[in-house]
């Protein structure tokens, strides 16, 4: 286990060099502008000649992502061209609300989707089953960030039950971000639970626990749930690992201090360093994500377990 | 020789037929079929409906800010335009923006998939790798920092949508290369020694045309609803355009009085996502030869 683990571990280091290598490249498309983006657009030639050679942007592409690199081994991730603190200050200061966001939303989305999609594939082809398929594939086409201006319209505007911006009102600040980013992602949970429990609930198995008399309650959860987790464990994986990255949106329309926003910022000001550490930071834990869902499934199903060895 | 091509022709009609026929079956992609129909026709009509100049872009202040009346079904906008005549001339844009990116990632993604798939061996690991790679940063963050780079323009925001979804198309191409790469009727090609090129473009692409179908229905939903997202960001189809997104995010302005101009650019997203997640379901079963 720990040697399979060690593994992957070593694994995610050339897709992690490889992203920035990537991200160095598309963004040195834009770097010329960012030193005029710092001095203004009236900055004499000098003045810009002195910034590129400050910032280090005088050096070959090459020589840059290598120092880069020996740097982030250290914890170095450069400071920002704008607020000129450290890169991997700033981004860590952020991270913890996206997490925080991606773990509640994550939550009530497994939380909902799972049962959804378990009466629906038991109770196949009835009203709740085209109803909770209809929910789910009205919540898989709409845009998160719509439903979060929509659910702050009536919640936070019409009714103002809810705070409509930041995080500083406790629990009730999650309650609108979480649900808009929950809704979306249990229709996707809720789909795979239901198809794959469809798949399940037909093997050999299952009709012989049901012959020799199990009760039903006990077929679905104890024959046949176990059995379609994995998909659905897959499902929340992916969701999860898109929320880090993907919240984006839902952030900026809630005002939410998290990873989002500020990538969206720095993006805006052309602040390099700062874009890199959002990047960085998202694809660690995108590759985290993945690397702990594979071991969920160790965990789940011992078939798996004993190819880990 | 002639005997011979009419049952080929034969088959190949029964089974665009069969496909044709299933597809007519499934409620779900029927539905989205005619959503998106009535969709294009209002797009491709939308300067006969409404004239560009003077509904879209002028302004018209003594019409602010009105809800939806019998005069603007949809209401106004801030500067008195009408939101139907925009949302209708938005949908031009949000059209053309995705099938451009669609057909961008096709192409690069799609070659990059089948000489990945074909040749195997070394290419096929370093084509790979790299997608591996463009695939480890989320992809709406991909299609920002491409933006960010080359600036925002209508374009550019093609270009960003289309290169951030080419791993997708490049895997699903690679898999379906796979799957026929070492038939018999390949190595015949290649025994009359037919070009490499001849070999993809000819005899190996057209036979894995289903999956490919697919993935370019549900892409362009994604498609979409990026664009969307980027415009609502601002950095995708600039703001004086009636673009979705670029609406939803006028609209946030105007969120506690003026609710309709978030309520409809979104309804509008969501359909038109909607109907081509409902035909590319409906296509992917109708394709599946599993079911046969």
């Amino acid at each position: 286990m720990v040697k399979y683990i060690a593994k992957r571990v070593l694994m995610m280091i050339p897709v992690l060099l490889g992203v920035i290598l990537l991200v160095f490249f598309i963004m040195n498309l834009a770097s010329g502008n960012a030193v005029l983006l710092i001095l203004g657009e009236n900055a004499t030639e000098e003045a810009v000649a002195v910034k590129t050679r400050e910032l280090g942007l005088d050096r070959p592409i090459l020589v840059r992502y290598a120092a880069y690199v020996a740097d982030l081994v250290r914890g170095d991730m450069g400071t920002s061209y704008f607020s000129s603190r450290s890169v991997a200050e700033e981004v860590l200061s952020r991270f913890p609300a996206t997490l925080k966001l991606a773990v509640v939303s994550a939550i009530i989305s497994t939380l909902l989707a799972i049962p959804l999609g378990i009466f629906a594939a038991v109770r196949q082809n009835t009203l709740f089953d085209n109803f909770s398929m209809i929910l789910s594939l009205v919540g898989n086409s709409m845009p998160a960030f719509w439903l979060a201006l929509m659910l702050m319209m009536l919640f936070a505007e019409k009714l103002g039950w809810l705070p409509a911006q930041g995080m500083n009102n406790g629990w009730r600040s999650y309650v609108l971000p979480a649900v808009s980013i929950g809704f979306i992602n249990m229709a996707a949970i809720a789909r795979t639970t239901r198809s794959t429990m469809l798949e399940t609930v037909r093997q050999d198995y299952i009709r012989t626990a049901r012959a020799k008399g199990v009760d039903e309650e006990a077929v679905v959860m104890d024959h046949a749930f176990p059995n379609a987790l994995i998909p659905t464990i897959t499902v929340i994986g992916v969701q999860f690992g898109n929320l880090l990255g993907g919240a984006i949106l839902v952030e900026t329309v809630f005002a939410w201090p998290g990873l989002g926003r500020l990538m969206v910022q720095s993006v805006n000001n052309r602040d390099v360093p700062l874009v890199l550490g959002c990047i960085v930071i998202l694809s660690i834990s995108y590759s985290v994500v993945n690397l702990l869902v594979d071991l969920v499934y160790g965990f789940v199903d011992p078939r798996v377990r004993s190819m880990y060895k | 020789m002639k005997e011979q091509d009419t049952a080929l022709e034969f088959q190949k009609n029964s089974q665009v037929k069969e496909t044709f026929r299933r597809l007519a079956r499934n409620r779900g992609a029927m539905i989205g079929i005619v959503i998106l129909s009535i969709l294009l026709l209002l797009a491709l009509s939308a300067d006969l409906l409404f004239d560009y100049e003077t509904m879209v872009e002028a302004n018209n202040v003594s019409q602010r800010l009105l809800p939806p009346c019998w005069e603007h079904p949809f209401g106004t906008d801030q500067f008195g335009r009408d939101m139907l005549a925009r949302v209708v001339h938005g949908s031009r844009l949000s059209l053309t923006v995705a099938a451009c990116s669609v057909t961008l990632s096709l192409l690069a993604g799609g070659l990059l998939g089948a000489v990945s798939g074909y040749f195997g061996g070394v290419v096929d690991n370093v084509i790979m790798r790299f997608m591996d790679v463009v695939m480890a940063i989320p992809m709406t963050m991909f299609a920002i920092v491409i933006v960010a780079a080359l600036g925002t323009s209508t374009v550019n925001l093609i270009i960003a949508l289309g290169i951030a979804s080419v791993p997708l198309f490049a895997r699903v191409v690679r898999s379906a290369v796979l799957t026929v790469r070492d038939v018999e009727y390949i190595e015949a090609a290649r025994a009359i020694g037919a070009k490499h090129s001849t070999i993809i473009l000819r005899h190996i692409l057209p036979n894995c045309m289903a999956p490919i179908i697919v993935q370019v229905t549900l892409r362009m939903a994604s498609a979409i609803y990026n664009t969307a997202a980027l415009s609502f960001l601002g950095m995708g189809v600039s703001v004086p355009s009636p673009e979705w997104g670029a609406l939803l995010s006028n609209g946030r302005n105007f969120i506690s009085q003026s609710g309709y101009l978030c309520v409809i650019p979104g309804l509008a997203i969501m359909l038109t996502v909607l109907s081509l997640n409902m035909l590319g379901d409906g296509l992917r079963d109708a394709l599946d030869p599993r079911l046969k």
